[in-house]
């Protein structure tokens, strides 16, 4: 069938616009096949006890980062560290581990940096307070400037002016 | 202050924040895995020995003296780079050298090491990379520094270059033998 809706589109492309709609027809076939077929093989078929365990692992393996690629999770990763560490994971599963044990057993390795989410210590305050300070320090630098705007124009009716030219140049 | 000046002086900081961001990714890989390892025991091991997987060598075998374990790999680009530093100043640390051979094919890394020389003084093969998991090995080449009680001491990721060995490793070995005399 794929073979049929190529000649026929070979036969149509007589025109330069045709062509290169062939061409990019070919090079979105290409792409995808790319995609499904890296999307395969970072799965590894590995004899789950039932769906339960199964979606357990896939959500344990999405909070563990691939150590050897960015910005991947280790359920994702193609690399052969993700799939010794997968292999481990889902040992570790059916010897009875709980999640905290395996992510305790990763870090003992690999420190915080396997894990997405950070946990809470000396090192990690300002990664997670520093957003709420950057809040703060914005909610207080409105807070300064509504007071200052809503003092001349409640002070005397004469500044109203005034305060109507600041607005201006806000 | 100026309140007009605020979110000026906010542009600045941010300004100031990201220049200080890339001034430090120059120096610092991020990628880079800090070791949570150094200073705790080395994991037990035990894994058969290249040339002869019918002998096992492990942990216990090497404890009471001091090694530096080199991860290496056929597969590894980075590898053939410190191959050569290694044949030249191996020698120079006066410890003995573990070769460690990581998820490798057992005739690639024979080849290998026939085609560009052994400076190890044994290498140990882990195919299945249980081990470098132990160790937390994320690639090649790796290099750990064990101490005469089975303590990892320093990690150095990337390959060794003359310069590591002689202001990196050669310093701690030093402090090393210094603490074994006493």
């Amino acid at each position: 069938m794929m073979i049929g809706a190529w000649s026929s589109l070979a036969r149509r492309a007589s025109t330069p616009l045709a062509s290169s709609r062939r061409y990019f027809l070919a090079a979105l076939l290409l792409s995808g096949s790319l995609l499904f077929s890296s999307a395969a093989s970072a799965i590894d078929p590995l004899p789950f006890k039932d769906h339960t365990e199964e979606l357990r692992f896939q959500a344990l393996t999405k909070q563990l980062r691939c150590l050897v690629c960015q910005n991947e999770s280790l359920a994702d990763s193609n690399a052969p560290l993700a799939a010794d560490l997968r292999r481990d994971v889902f040992q570790q599963m059916q010897a009875g581990k709980s999640d905290d044990e395996i992510k305790a057993w990763l870090t003992a390795r690999y420190s915080d940096f396997v894990l997405y989410d950070p946990p809470l210590h000396a090192g990690t305050w300002l990664l997670w307070f520093g957003p709420a300070l950057v809040l703060l320090a914005g909610a207080a630098a409105i807070f300064v400037v509504v007071r200052r705007r809503a003092r001349p124009a409640s002070a005397s009716s004469n500044s109203a002016r005034m305060s109507a030219d600041v607005e201006d140049d806000w | 202050m100026n309140v007009r000046l605020l979110p000026f002086a906010g542009f600045v900081l941010v300004l100031a924040l990201l220049g200080f961001g890339i001034r430090w990714s120059e120096s610092h890989d991020p990628r880079e895995v800090p070791s949570p390892l150094i200073g705790k025991p080395a994991p037990q091991f035990s894994l058969p020995l290249l040339d002869d997987p019918s002998k096992k060598i492990g942990s216990a075998d090497l404890a009471g003296r001091p090694y530096l374990l080199n991860v290496f790999a056929s597969w590894c680009f980075a590898c053939r780079d410190e191959h050569p530093i290694l044949m030249s100043d191996g020698k120079r640390l006066g410890i003995k050298l573990v070769g460690f051979n990581y998820k490798d094919e057992p005739d690639d890394a024979k080849r290998w090491i026939a085609q560009f020389g052994n400076p190890y003084d044994v290498v140990v093969a882990d195919f299945p990379g249980n081990v470098a998991i132990d160790f937390g090995v994320t690639g090649a080449p790796e290099t750990f520094l064990v101490d005469a009680g089975g303590v990892i001491r320093y990690k150095y990721i990337s390959p060794i270059t003359p310069e590591v060995i002689s202001t990196e490793l050669l310093p701690r070995i030093a402090e090393l033998n210094k603490q074994a005399a006493r």
